[in-house]
């Protein structure tokens, strides 16, 4: 392990104290079923699955395991729904539901950030600060679009298509429940959620929300299980639209099984975005740029800057810097509201994101890692970034979703659009400059579907997202999300 | 084309295709035949092979970038320059729909719709921005905007029975928007679609924006579906087998997947959704400071 060249000066001895969030004001169940129109009920074939703590690799709950006739029941019940209650409601009132979620959301805040942290393994200050807030901002967002509609699509009429299975991953958890149920909701649609098989909790405590919200049963079915339980809901027969985010591999399969269906789908799959740093940057904020581009969420984020490419005269320099700061984030307990880097999500995604670093080895990069300790349970990355790659290296084409960061140079700002855009993906990308016209050079030359000039991973529930090219179909967010949930017609 | 009072030999047209601003014939070679009522041979049309169609995709994606940098303002006045050509050549595309069948009337009526959809389309080109991006206000110091981008290189197979309308009505909307695209002529009745690429290159559409094939469709829907370098798919008909074939095949790249069956081309076709079908939202953000 390379030492940095110098170091930020804490004048050693700074040791910062345990600052755990406590955990007693939360309450998890032994066991969960699945929702199912309005009530929990036990899966058809009684199997469950544990849902654990990747920090402590502890038992959380154990989860219901949904077949193909849980998932059947919840399509029904959906339709159901939608054909008595939800389709039929006035839009206004369907808005005063939704606003009711977000309001309990916010009201329940703090037990949903910690349920998050445990779950998940995102440190508390990210799922305090920016998960569940950001969660109850898209319902509150969305709701005010319910009775709003016919101005989102000038000259068309906007009908719900009916009922949307959704299939979102464990990077996010509940904010991505919140991005797929929100604006379904909003446009008259009733859901089926399957949430991932290693987050399950947050989406099991929504659903404990929308009962106490008193949406009419059915409206939201929330389906626990794995690989499987996707499968069904997006083969199933009485499903109108699905809207899925997770890997450019799943979503392939799934556009292929969509084939031949009158299915609508959205899809959010997976990002390489380029961070691009020029020399006429503020660099001190751009290493705090490049920071939170790769090590937010423990770089499980589809729109990470995994890759940064730095300007030649500044590479150096940038580099230093980074390593430097890379040896103050803290990799721990993600109760600990001290903690920058929680735990990696599962064993297999560890085991995932160890193979890129050997095959970033095997093909000549250099590695460098912090050097900070790791608890001696759960799953931990060290914050690592690899210097000397090159356009083809699987380490720069391929999604790590990891602390991992691919570090390129380049000397004109021609050779950085390229590169940025030379990877199948088109998620996100990232550029630092003081220069206004660069600026506005730049974000229009890459090929990706959400630019952060001089900042990076900011979210917002007005703010559209989705991707370019192999990082998915239609936006989710802003006015443009809710063309997933309508079908236009003449007015 | 008779030859019965004994003037002169009327000189045929040879049908060719329109690849990169060129009328090459296919590299293949080979050629199909199209044929009127009376089984009198009308003209030899180029089939198209795999190949051209591969040279097509690398046309338009080299012509792609200078043609989305192109203002809207210029978008506008070429495609309204295209709309002028055609309006110009009327007589002669009337003249090849009635070869191919058409009633006169029926013929006229395609043809004047035709050249008003290219003006509709035309006065799209600077003000669909406008309808589809936005301001988004950020809950955070940021300013945040979304605008439209073209999704890149489209592959059209576009109807079979509106020969004319049709091809237009889908080309139009595509490169109003900074696309570049490749269609697969009508099957049938192909004629006007390559007469049209004429009009195109004399409206100084710079070659590769459109590029047209004639050919088998059954042939060629396969590979318009999975071409790597090809972004989004337009197809026309073609019943249950060969939505799930383009479906499926588009997969590969996630393509956007753009169906329009059963439109009414001579009524349903006018809207800036037609553009928007084929366009990206990029948004972007950059800090306020306050």
């Amino acid at each position: 392990m390379a030492t940095p060249e110098y170091k930020l000066a804490f004048d050693g001895g700074w040791e910062y104290d345990p600052a755990p969030e406590s955990t007693d004001h939360i309450s998890v169940r032994k066991r969960y079923g699945l929702f199912i129109n309005g009530e929990f009920v036990a899966p058809e074939k009684g199997r469950y699955f544990d849902t654990i703590n990747p920090a402590n690799e502890e038992k959380l709950s154990r989860v219901a395991d949904a077949s193909e006739a849980d998932v059947d029941k919840a399509v029904r019940a959906a339709r159901e729904a939608y054909r008595t209650t939800w389709g039929r409601m006035k839009p206004a009132e369907r808005g005063k539901y939704i606003y009711r979620i977000a309001r309990i959301m916010q009201e329940r805040s703090r037990e949903f950030s910690v349920i998050e942290s445990l779950d998940g393994g995102k440190p508390i200050r990210e799922s305090r600060d920016v998960d569940i807030p950001l969660a109850a901002a898209h319902f509150f967002y969305y709701a005010g679009w319910a009775d709003k509609l016919e101005y989102a699509f000038p000259g068309r009429s906007a009908k719900p298509l009916g009922v949307a299975g959704q299939i979102i991953p464990w990077n996010f958890p509940l904010l991505m429940a919140a991005w797929k149920i929100a604006p379904a909701l909003a446009c008259g649609n009733t859901v089926v959620l399957k949430p991932a098989e290693t987050t399950p909790l947050t989406a099991l405590k929504l659903a404990e929300v929308i009962a106490e919200a008193g949406l009419p049963p059915g409206v939201v079915n929330i389906v626990t299980g794995a690989g499987k339980t996707g499968a069904a809901l997006v083969q199933h027969p009485g499903i109108d639209k699905i809207a899925f985010t997770g890997s450019t591999n799943v979503g392939r399969i799934i556009q292929k099984a969509l084939a031949g269906t009158n299915k609508k789908y959205t899809l959010e799959l997976g990002g390489k975005a380029a961070n691009i740093i020029f020399a006429d940057a503020a660099i001190d904020q751009a290493v705090e740029g490049i920071v939170n581009a790769i090590f937010f969420n423990q770089g499980h984020v589809c729109c990470a800057g995994s890759r940064l490419l730095v300007q030649e005269s500044v590479a150096d320099e940038v580099i230093a810097k980074l390593k430097d700061r890379m040896e103050t984030l803290i990799v721990g307990d993600p109760l600990d509201k001290n903690t920058d880097i929680g735990a990696i999500n599962s064993m297999m995604q560890l085991e995932k994101i160890q193979s890129y670093l050997k095959i970033g080895k095997a093909e000549g990069a250099e590695m460098h890692q912090s050097s900070c300790r790791l608890p001696k349970r759960g799953y931990w990355c060290r914050p690592t970034i690899f210097t000397g790659v090159s356009q083809s290296n699987r380490v720069v084409q391929e999604e790590i979703f990891g602390p991992v960061l691919a570090i390129q140079t380049f000397r004109h700002h021609d050779e950085a659009v390229m590169k940025a855009n030379n990877t199948p993906y088109g998620l996100s990308g990232g550029i630092w400059t003081d220069k206004g016209a660069k600026i506005f050079k730049i974000t229009q030359s890459l090929r990706a579907g959400v630019i952060w000039a001089n900042t990076f991973n900011k979210f917002d529930p007005t703010s559209p997202f989705g991707g370019y090219k192999e990082s998915g179909v239609g936006r989710e967010g802003g006015l443009h999300g809710l063309d997933a949930y309508v079908k236009l017609g003449a007015q | 084309m008779s030859a019965k009072k004994n003037r002169r030999i009327a000189v045929a047209k040879t049908y060719k295709i329109y690849i990169g601003g060129k009328f090459p014939r296919t590299e293949s070679g080979r050629y199909f035949t199209l044929e009127d009522k009376q089984g009198n041979v009308i003209a030899n049309l180029c089939r198209s092979s795999r190949k051209d169609f591969r040279n097509a995709v690398v046309a338009a994606r080299k012509a792609q970038p200078g043609w989305a940098k192109a203002s809207a303002y210029l978008r506008g006045q070429i495609l309204y320059r295209t709309a002028e050509m055609l309006e110009g050549r009327r007589e002669q595309f009337v003249a090849e729909l009635v070869l191919q069948a058409s009633t006169q009337r029926a013929a006229e009526q395609e043809v004047d719709l035709s050249i008003d959809r290219l003006i509709y389309f035309a006065g799209w080109t600077d003000k669909y921005q406008q309808v589809f991006s936005a301001v988004n206000p950020v809950n955070s110091s940021h300013f945040n905007f979304s605008v439209l981008e073209p999704t890149g290189v489209v592959s059209m197979l576009v109807p079979d029975s509106s020969s004319l309308l049709g091809l237009i009505s889908n080309v139009a909307p595509a490169i109003a928007g900074g696309n570049t695209c490749i269609a697969l002529a009508s099957e049938s009745k192909p004629l006007c679609a390559v007469s049209f690429a004429e009009v195109l290159h004399a409206a100084d559409v710079p070659g590769g924006v459109v590029n047209i094939l004639t050919g088998f469709r059954s042939e060629l829907t396969e590979f318009f579906a999975s071409h790597m370098d090809v972004n989004a798919v337009i197809y026309c008909d073609g019943g249950k087998a060969v939505a799930k074939t383009v479906q499926e095949l588009a997969a590969n790249n996630i393509k956007r997947v753009i169906a329009r069956s059963r439109m009414d081309w001579s009524g349903d076709a006018e809207n800036p959704y037609l553009i928007r079908d084929t366009q990206e939202v990029k948004t972007t953000w950059h800090p306020i400071g306050n």
